[in-house]
């Protein structure tokens, strides 16, 4: 569903991504590993082109998006959940969710705020407070919604667990199940294998820019070599 | 006590035009990032399109009917203006687009004035509102009224605009982080489109609604700038509440300020402004702009190239060619390049506070004409000679940066360049009304220097003189510890403030030696001139700067200089012309356009592309290896 072909990506002149290739196949959770400064975000954000690949490929559903602007790309079913969280501070919860809405997508399922609080019901009760009032978890939820509005086919999470207590990374994992239950394409960045377990079919791990290895999760598990060499802290 | 209501209300009245210009400047700025200069211009607008339409549709009807009209057609003014001169430039650092709306008011004054000549135009009244209404004893115009409830007309529709509808909701969400907006799938193009529709159409409607108090003239546009930035300033940027309670403010003061104290109107608004920033300062409504929360724009700076021998040799050849200029050139070529080098040395001394330093200022015009009056009044009280006044006038002009800069430099961006440019006018409000001291409009005449500088030939060395010299010295601070210091603080402040350098103090010192040499170039202009009036302290005055340094390119210790002789050499030329300001305009914005790294990044760009592979990929692998 998604097939990304030698990327290469910079911070002005600071080369991140050297011919990066990565693909997800559609119905799959797919977790990128890799410690602090690996490139995942950045992998992220070539995706959406938040950062435009200055060479390589992406396509997504067959279609070359290498050159489309991020709301095109949104626009074509792709959600992203941005590591930061990026909350409108100055919007209630209501407001954010009404950003992230667009029309209903043929294949997808349809979310409506309704439906987005029995999957996230801390947020029902807050939906007229600001967006800058609420708790990390709170926000990371409020991302999630957002970015579901969109009723996406493919979402891109970067790093969900991030700085959460281990109540809310639950039920973060939670909330992947369901969706993945629903249909939807999932690409999530993880820094802990433990969290990527408990979600993902298929991992990659990338360090310093590139792919260095890529297989099941339970394949990844009993490769202590592996796992010593990238992931260890 | 009548007349207190009387008061208060006319305030308010006076308070709806500009509420509504500054509404929309805020609404450009809080989604665009352009702080939109040309928004005076739109208001202008504004008031000679009314003008024109209410003599073809008249009554009651006709007169509502052309102020919406006059609406619309502003608005689509100012989406050409959008589509056509900042679309392409949305990726250029912020300063280019602000130097491409100068260039939009300079095309716009031209056009009005082709359109609707140099008349002044006097609006008609506002038919059924004609009358005055009487409150006690007291005598309101009626249509004061009017203006009263059209601007809470406004500033209603507006809340419900930005609170009850999607797009609405979308510009502000916008206003905080548009990346995020665009990756979840709304089209920023549209919304940049529309927030200047809207922006353009608010200030083109202030401009009409006044149209039956104050008539349309030719220097709208420049008049309302000044107070604008002040309500945007005070109100906080971005924030339309702010806006109306700050132009209520100001426009109270201005109303009873006139009966108290005439003489201190103008200056008046830009006390209160700096009171708000004190203890507010970002405004009453506003919140800080946290850095990097929009992106920074474009790639780091490259560092500046090492102050080699080779260049040292090329500044020493450029001053050699200009000593030996006398010898075969003509009075005529002499003063020319005296004006040459005066704006080398002016925008030079900005370009160290610019460029180095990263502090935007846009009342850089303060500390010329501050040291040029300096000069002027020292010998018109106290006979100073000429020789004693060149070296006191750059101390006052310091003293004056120094006054300004202990405000500024709290501040950083966008901030820091509106209350520049308000200091500025401060200076040229004290200079233009404060005339039992300086002459007011008329200037002070007969400033001649010393018998032994009064020949051209003599005055134009002394120039040389003290202009390369000016020139060098600034150049050369910028291998200093205190060029590094003020370069780190520019790239960042907080791992400057981390290594121990204060910041705060760095770029306030910078300020004040960028204000001494801006003050030495404004008197040795003084005595070159023999005259000086109000206009050397304008928004214009400071712009020349601005746009030499644009012009030369911002990243070039050299662009100052580049830009100094072109700007000059072409604005010389230029003004022969009766529509100058439309040529000049149209050439600011084609080169904003094209040459996006200025005259000297045009070299740069020639060697990178010719002399070795301007891949990024292979350049960045090179660097690696």
């Amino acid at each position: 569903m998604l097939e990304l072909d030698r990327i290469n990506s910079f911070y002005g002149r600071a080369h991140i991504l050297h011919d990066l290739s990565l693909s997800v196949a559609e119905g799959e959770v797919v977790a990128l590993l890799g410690r602090n400064g690996a490139g995942k975000s950045t992998t992220m954000k070539s995706i959406m082109r938040l950062v435009a690949a200055k060479s390589g490929k992406i396509s997504y559903a067959g279609r070359d998006i290498t050159a489309l602007p991020p709301h095109n790309i949104a626009k074509l079913g792709v959600g992203y959940v941005p590591e930061e969280r990026r909350i409108f501070t100055d919007l209630t919860i209501l407001e954010n969710l009404e950003v992230g809405r667009q029309t209903p997508r043929a294949g997808a399922p349809e979310w409506t705020p309704g439906k987005l609080f029995k999957l996230f019901p801390n947020l029902e009760e807050r939906r007229n407070n600001l967006g800058g009032a609420m708790s990390g978890g709170e926000q990371q939820m409020l991302t999630i919604a957002r970015t579901l509005m969109g009723n996406p086919k493919f979402v891109l999470l970067d790093e969900p667990s991030e700085g959460l207590a281990p109540v809310i990374v639950e039920q973060v994992a939670f909330t992947i199940r369901e969706l993945k239950k629903l249909g939807l394409t999932i690409l999530l960045s993880e820094q802990n294998l433990h969290f990527a377990k408990l979600v993902a079919d298929r991992a990659y791990i990338i360090e310093r820019g590139s792919v260095q290895y890529d297989g099941t999760i339970e394949e990844l598990e009993n490769n202590e070599e592996v796992r010593n060499a990238y992931l260890s802290v | 006590m009548d007349f207190f209501v009387v008061q208060i209300l006319t305030g308010l009245a006076n308070a709806a035009a500009l509420f509504l210009v500054a509404s929309g400047l805020s609404i450009i700025f809080g989604v665009t990032r352009v702080v939109n200069f040309s928004h005076g211009s739109f208001y202008m607008l504004g008031a000679y399109i009314a003008y024109s339409l209410m003599t073809v549709l008249p009554g009651f009807i006709g007169f509502w009917a052309s102020i919406l009209l006059t609406g619309v057609a502003v608005g689509l003014i100012g989406l050409i203006v959008e589509l056509g001169v900042l679309r392409p430039i949305y990726k250029s650092p912020e300063l280019f687009q602000l130097v491409a709306t100068f260039g939009v008011i300079l095309v716009i004054q031209d056009l009005t004035l082709l359109i609707w000549g140099p008349d002044d135009l006097i609006g008609k009244r506002s038919p059924g509102f004609e009358g005055v209404v009487k409150i006690g004893d007291q005598l309101l115009p009626a249509y004061d009224l009017v203006l009263i409830f059209l601007s809470f007309l406004v500033l209603g529709g507006l809340w419900y605009l930005f609170n009850k509808t999607r797009a609405g909701i979308l510009v502000r969400a916008a206003t905080q982080d548009r990346e995020m907006v665009g990756a979840l799938g709304v089209n920023q193009s549209w919304l940049f489109s529309g927030v200047f529709f809207l922006g353009s159409a608010l200030a083109g409607i202030g401009g009409a609604a006044q149209l039956p108090k104050g008539g349309a003239d030719l220097l709208m546009d420049f008049n309302i700038l000044a107070p604008v930035f002040v309500v945007v300033v005070i109100g906080g940027m971005g924030s339309i509440p702010g806006a109306f309670v700050a132009a209520l403010i100001i426009s109270e003061l201005n109303v009873f300020g006139v009966q108290l104290l005439p003489q201190s109107t103008l200056v008046l608004m830009f006390v209160v402004m700096a009171v708000v920033l004190i203890f507010r300062p970002w405004g009453l409504f506003g919140r800080p702009e946290i850095v990097g929360s929009h992106g920074s724009q474009g790639p780091p700076e490259a560092p500046l190239r090492a102050f080699s021998g080779r260049l040292w040799l090329v500044l020493a050849a450029c001053a050699l060619a200009l000593a030996v200029v006398p010898l075969f050139g003509g009075n005529f070529l002499q003063v020319l390049l005296a004006d040459v080098i005066i704006a080398c040395l002016f925008a030079t001394s900005l370009h160290f506070i610019l460029g180095l330093g990263g502090l935007v200022s846009f009342g850089h015009a303060a500390t010329f004409g501050g040291g040029a009056y300096a000069a002027a009044l020292m010998v018109q009280y106290a006979e100073t000679p000429m020789e004693l006044a060149l070296l006191l006038a750059p101390l006052a002009a310091g003293l004056l940066a120094l006054v300004i800069g202990w405000f500024c430099v709290r501040l950083s961006g966008v901030y820091f360049a509106m209350l520049t440019l308000a200091f500025a006018q401060v200076v040229w409000s004290i200079a233009f009304q404060w005339s039992e001291v300086t002459g007011g409009d008329d200037g002070i005449l007969g400033i001649w220097p010393s018998a032994w500088a009064s020949s051209t030939t003599a005055y134009y060395y002394l120039v040389l003189a003290l202009g390369i010299g000016g020139i060098t010295t600034l150049l050369f601070m910028a291998y200093t510890p205190f060029g590094y210091a003020l370069r780190g603080s520019r790239d960042s402040a907080l791992r400057s403030e981390a290594i121990g350098i204060n910041v705060r103090l760095v770029q306030w010192s910078a300020f004040i030696f960028a204000g001494m040499m801006s003050g030495l170039s404004g008197a040795l202009f003084v005595f070159a001139k023999g005259s000086i009036f109000p206009t050397e302290l304008e928004i214009a005055r400071s712009f020349d700067a601005l746009i030499i340094v644009f012009l030369g390119g911002v990243q070039s210790l050299f662009g100052p200089l580049a830009g100094g002789v072109v700007f000059t050499l072409l604005q010389d030329w230029l003004s022969r012309f009766e529509y100058w300001r439309l040529c000049l305009g149209l050439m600011i914005i084609a080169i904003v356009i094209l040459l996006p790294n200025g005259l000297v990044g045009v070299g740069h760009w020639v060697r990178g592309r010719f002399g070795r592979n301007a891949d990024p990929l292979s350049d960045a692998e090179e660097e690696a290896a």
